[in-house]
């Protein structure tokens, strides 16, 4: 079972075959798609091999430092996607209440997950935290940026209920009450639905990795099910921090529906 | 019970003088865009005015807290929201927004008898005509007993006849319950026919009734 194919450069390279086919299709059926095609393989291979090599120093010197600061990067990166993915211009308030709630919800989750599930030693083990971090990062931003979109959306759409429902003397918590569930329920639900493809449908690449790599695809299963337990509840807890807070930015302190702070990108 | 002195809102209302009294029916008569919506917005504090000021029963609007005055002060908007589920369930939703009590089928029934809606209670009130969601809309707010009722065109989407009848029944209402009622409406006849006082407005002021001239 351990007898594990090591790719050399020759083999690797034969894979590019493929970006070539593409390449050939664009050309022909005149789709001029070739540039992005070409920068998006060569930033993919840089970015992994610059990644790869990261790697190797950061577990050869294992520091509690360097694993924060990549993990700081991680959740940058992460939040900066959500603010850009995002087809409405955000206000600075709802800006930091999506960047707090990921960054509490994803630690939560993950510290949990590497402390109490997993139990790694030392704490900041890099060769757990940094993969692990990915994956509940990753999942919990995908989720956070539906969430904000839904609810954004949901406010302008839904702006008549909302308001009649005020002057019906309900608190804005209560008159935002159904689009908020909205958000939150469309924001996981495709967390939930990649749960039930799971194994059937696909398997996960944590797993693919893990059997390549010559584990018993048992273990990789256990992994693979603590760590979409871990995603779920990592996304969950995001989405729920960010939608009870969210919403109030939508309500001055008079409990007036303001919209005006929200406005189409360009 | 409300007066209002300098009030402006953006370019649509500029309000130097206006009393609204307690216990009467103040119809606002004036053309679309006149500032009459915003006008009645701005009693509910659905929206807060840019300078002035306006005095509720003798308290600052500004110093009422917004939910409790909209409890007191409840306004229908002249496209009334329709929510999810049955008769029933938009006939409490009010109070449930409110936090009153529920009250007994018996009750709902009485209202729905008041605003002429002939209709099985568990029916899904999405399927109601745009006339009968008005009426609804308005069952639900009586249902309220506030002190102040601000309806913007309640009968807009009613045939005279039913128009005439159902405001008929919410004056009654009023007037026996010691309400206020302030109506925006579009009918010359309902406003001589059944409002203790008329306030005109004209291109966001006041052109007549309500104490005092702007011009």
């Amino acid at each position: 079972m351990n007898n594990i194919v090591n790719l050399n450069i020759l083999q690797l390279a034969s894979a590019y075959i493929f970006v070539l086919i593409v390449l050939l299709i664009v050309k022909v059926r005149g789709i001029s798609r070739e540039k992005e095609i070409i920068i998006s393989t060569i930033r993919m291979t840089l970015q992994l091999v610059l990644t790869g090599y990261i790697l190797v120093y950061v577990f050869d010197n294992i520091n509690p430092l360097v694993t924060i600061l990549i993990i700081a990067i991680m959740e940058i990166f992460a939040i900066n996607n959500i603010y850009k993915r995002t087809k409405k211009k955000l206000s600075q308030k709802i800006k930091k209440i999506i960047a707090a709630s990921m960054i509490l919800g994803t630690l939560a989750s993950l510290l949990y997950f590497l402390l109490v599930v997993i139990r790694i030693s030392p704490w900041y083990n890099p060769r757990y935290f940094i993969p692990i971090a990915g994956m509940i990062i990753g999942n919990s931003m995908t989720g956070i940026s539906l969430g904000v979109t839904r609810l954004v959306d949901g406010m302008y759409d839904q702006k008549h209920i909302i308001e009649s429902a005020l002057m019906l003397g309900a608190a804005p918590k209560m008159a935002s009450k159904k689009v908020v569930d909205n958000a939150f329920d469309s924001a996981i639900l495709p967390t939930i639905n990649s749960m039930v493809g799971m194994g059937i449908v696909f398997l996960p690449g944590m797993m693919t990795g893990q059997i390549l790599s010559g584990i018993s695809p048992i273990a990789a299963i256990e992994y693979q099910i603590a760590i979409m337990l871990g995603i779920l509840g990592s996304v969950s807890l995001t989405i729920i921090l960010f939608v009870q807070l969210g919403y109030k930015t939508f309500f001055n302190e008079e409990s007036q529906l303001i919209l005006k702070e929200y406005q189409l990108k360009r | 019970m409300f007066k209002l002195k300098d009030v402006k809102y953006k370019d649509i209302l500029d309000i130097k003088n206006l009393k609204i009294s307690k216990n009467k029916i103040t119809c606002i008569v004036g053309e679309s865009g006149s500032g009459k919506t915003t006008l009645l917005s701005l009693l509910n504090k659905l929206i807060s005015s840019d300078s002035g000021e306006i005095i509720y029963n003798d308290k600052p609007l500004m110093s009422i807290d917004s939910i409790e005055l909209r409890r007191e002060v409840v306004m229908l908007p002249q496209i009334p929201a329709i929510f999810e589920g049955s008769i029933k369930d938009n006939l409490l939703i009010g109070l449930k927004f409110s936090q009153k009590p529920f009250v007994s089928d018996d009750k709902l029934s009485k209202v729905l008898d008041a605003v002429k809606l002939d209709k099985d209670m568990n029916e899904a009130a999405e399927k109601l005509s745009v006339g009968e969601k008005q009426r609804l809309a308005l069952g639900r707010i009586m249902l309220l007993e506030p002190e102040v009722y601000l309806l913007d065109e309640p009968s807009s989407s009613l045939d005279e006849e039913t128009e005439e009848m159902i405001i008929k029944k919410l004056v009654e209402h009023t007037k026996v319950n010691n309400k206020s009622l302030i109506m925006v409406t579009h009918s010359k006849k309902i406003a001589e026919n059944f409002a203790d006082n008329i306030v005109e407005v004209r291109e966001g002021k006041i052109f007549s009734g309500g104490g005092a001239r702007d011009e």
